[in-house]
């Protein structure tokens, strides 16, 4: 039964990183082959820094993640406290319209922005690019950050910001002195989980984007002309800067699970 | 002035971008060209029948390989000590972590004629297979994309079920079969529930899966509609009109499994 176990451990791993070995292997891979090793090279990292269009895709996408994460974070949070005092009908009905990005498939929050679009250039003129490509990556974020930051919320003792208004606080700064810090958690869970989606994102962009390109949609075009080997190069360094943040961030966590352990053990 | 108005700013947004484009959808589907009450554009999507039994039939058995495979990942996990269950968690979230088109682009590579699949049978003699552009290949993708999809909710569930229940069931006499039919699947159904959901969805909408490993062989729903927004043949219209039925079928999904939840709610308590 353990050896079983075993067994079956070890084929579910490699089922899941056959793909990325393989890869990583030819993105050192001497030929454009995707079968025959030929020697080992930097080549397609050279090339695929020297590649205009990646770069510039790479700034697009960095630059819609931040911006369509901070507005949402700003417009999502301030959206939950108010939706904290809503009546019961109101609140289930902002809170369902609000999901339906989450429930749809994305080709549908897609092509349901492209219509939405297509409207407004008719009626002013508006062009689909950058502002097309920000608008429809802070409506599929907005959701994650109401998601996260209502629980907070629900947790949070109002009889608190009752107080801080006793103590001779304005409701602004009862509102950021006092709110904001107690849901900070769900703030920043929300803010990067946004950050993570919209970094990910090819469908609803690939809709939305016009001529501006983020990485998903130059990493598209580049599959459909099927050879190019710095996408292994590109998949690598992904890779290794996933791994690492996650390996940074657990670092983090253990060395905390540590000190309570320790604490723990004094006790 | 009452506090719920603060989110007056968002409520303008979702209207504007939540509310009225699914509106649109709704409105394109029943128009035409000119802006008449139509509802050519939905009887026309009978000739379409294979296309949306080939979607839904590809996406079920996907997630039912999902669910196979993900089963006893989803427990073994669960049944870890605290530290290790965080790292193995890991190692199985963070291939997710790479865009899905690298990862898709990875399998064509081991599946083609030539790829090192074939290379590999070829060692033996055997091959080389027609392995990409079938069935088989989409199918493989959906389930390597969206299988942690299924572990994550299952493992979120089966990791609140106290282990003293399933020893409880043994010392009682339960063999294995039993302690997984009554103990194990009913206090794991939420869990499964939502992972049908999470991966029978995108799966049944996917567009790049079936053409990167399916070619010309596994046209599906999404590929049908990419084709009359951003394709060839554009017509928003009776694209809408898919995306409605496609709405319509992803709610029914929804709508059966959490009925099997709340079934099973009800009778376990």
């Amino acid at each position: 039964m353990k050896v079983l176990k075993k067994l079956y451990w070890a084929a579910i791993i490699l089922f899941l990183y056959i793909p990325i070995f393989v890869m990583i292997g030819l993105s050192f891979n001497r030929s454009k082959s995707r079968t025959v090793w030929t020697g080992f090279t930097f080549k397609w990292y050279v090339e695929l820094f020297k590649n205009e269009l990646i770069i510039k895709a790479f700034v697009t996408t960095v630059v819609v993640a931040v911006i369509s994460a901070i507005v949402s974070t700003a417009l999502g949070t301030i959206a939950a406290v108010g939706i904290n005092f809503m009546n019961k009908w109101e609140k289930m009905a902002v809170i369902n319209i609000s999901y339906m990005p989450v429930v749809n498939p994305d080709i549908i929050t897609g092509i349901s922005l492209l219509l939405t679009f297509n409207v407004f250039k008719s009626l002013f003129g508006l062009q689909f690019g950058m502002i097309t490509l920000l608008i429809s990556h802070i409506t599929f974020n907005l959701p994650y950050v109401i998601l996260s930051v209502l629980p907070k919320i629900r947790q949070m003792d109002m009889r608190v910001y009752e107080a801080a208004l006793d103590l001779g606080c304005n409701p602004r700064q009862a509102f950021f002195k006092v709110v904001i810090p107690e849901i900070m958690p769900g703030i920043i869970t929300g803010f990067l989980m946004a950050l993570t989606f919209s970094i990910d994102d090819f469908i609803i962009s690939y809709f939305n984007s016009g001529h501006a390109q983020t990485l998903p949609i130059a990493i598209y075009a580049m599959v459909r002309r099927k050879v190019s080997p710095e996408i292994y190069a590109l998949s690598t360094i992904m890779f290794v800067v996933i791994l690492c943040v996650l390996f940074i961030v657990n670092l983090k966590d253990l060395k905390k699970e540590k000190r309570k352990r320790i604490k723990e053990g004094v006790n | 002035m009452s506090k719920k108005y603060i989110s007056t700013p968002y409520i303008i947004w979702m209207l504007l971008f939540i509310f009225a484009p699914l509106c649109l959808v709704v409105y394109f589907a029943f128009t035409d060209k000119n802006g008449s009450f139509t509802i050519e554009n939905i009887s026309r999507l009978s000739q379409y029948s294979t296309v949306f039994m080939r979607s839904i039939v590809l996406a079920a058995v996907a997630t039912i390989f999902c669910l196979i495979f993900a089963y006893p990942v989803s427990y073994f996990l669960s049944r870890l000590r605290a530290s290790r269950r965080k790292i193995m968690l890991m190692i199985i979230i963070l291939p997710m972590w790479m865009n899905f088109l690298l990862r898709t682009y990875a399998w064509m590579n081991l599946l083609e004629k030539n790829g090192l699949i074939n290379k590999f049978f070829g060692l033996f003699g055997l091959g080389p297979f027609d392995l990409i552009y079938t069935n088989g290949a989409v199918i493989l993708g959906m389930v390597y994309n969206y299988l942690p999809f299924m572990i994550m909710p299952l493992y979120s569930t089966m990791v609140k079920i106290d282990h003293s229940l399933i020893e409880a069931a043994q010392d009682l006499g339960a063999n294995t079969y039993n302690v997984l039919a009554k103990v194990l699947l009913p206090l794991s159904m939420p869990g499964i529930t939502t992972g049908i959901t999470m991966v029978f969805v995108p799966s049944c909408s996917t567009f790049i899966i079936s053409k990167m490993l399916g070619g010309d062989t596994a046209f599906m729903i999404g590929d049908l509609i990419e084709l009359q927004f951003l394709g060839n043949d554009y017509n928003p219209h009776l694209g809408s009109a898919m995306s409605l039925v496609l709405m319509v079928l992803v709610l029914l999904c929804m709508s059966i499994t959490n009925g099997f939840a709340d079934e099973d709610t009800e009778v376990s308590f």
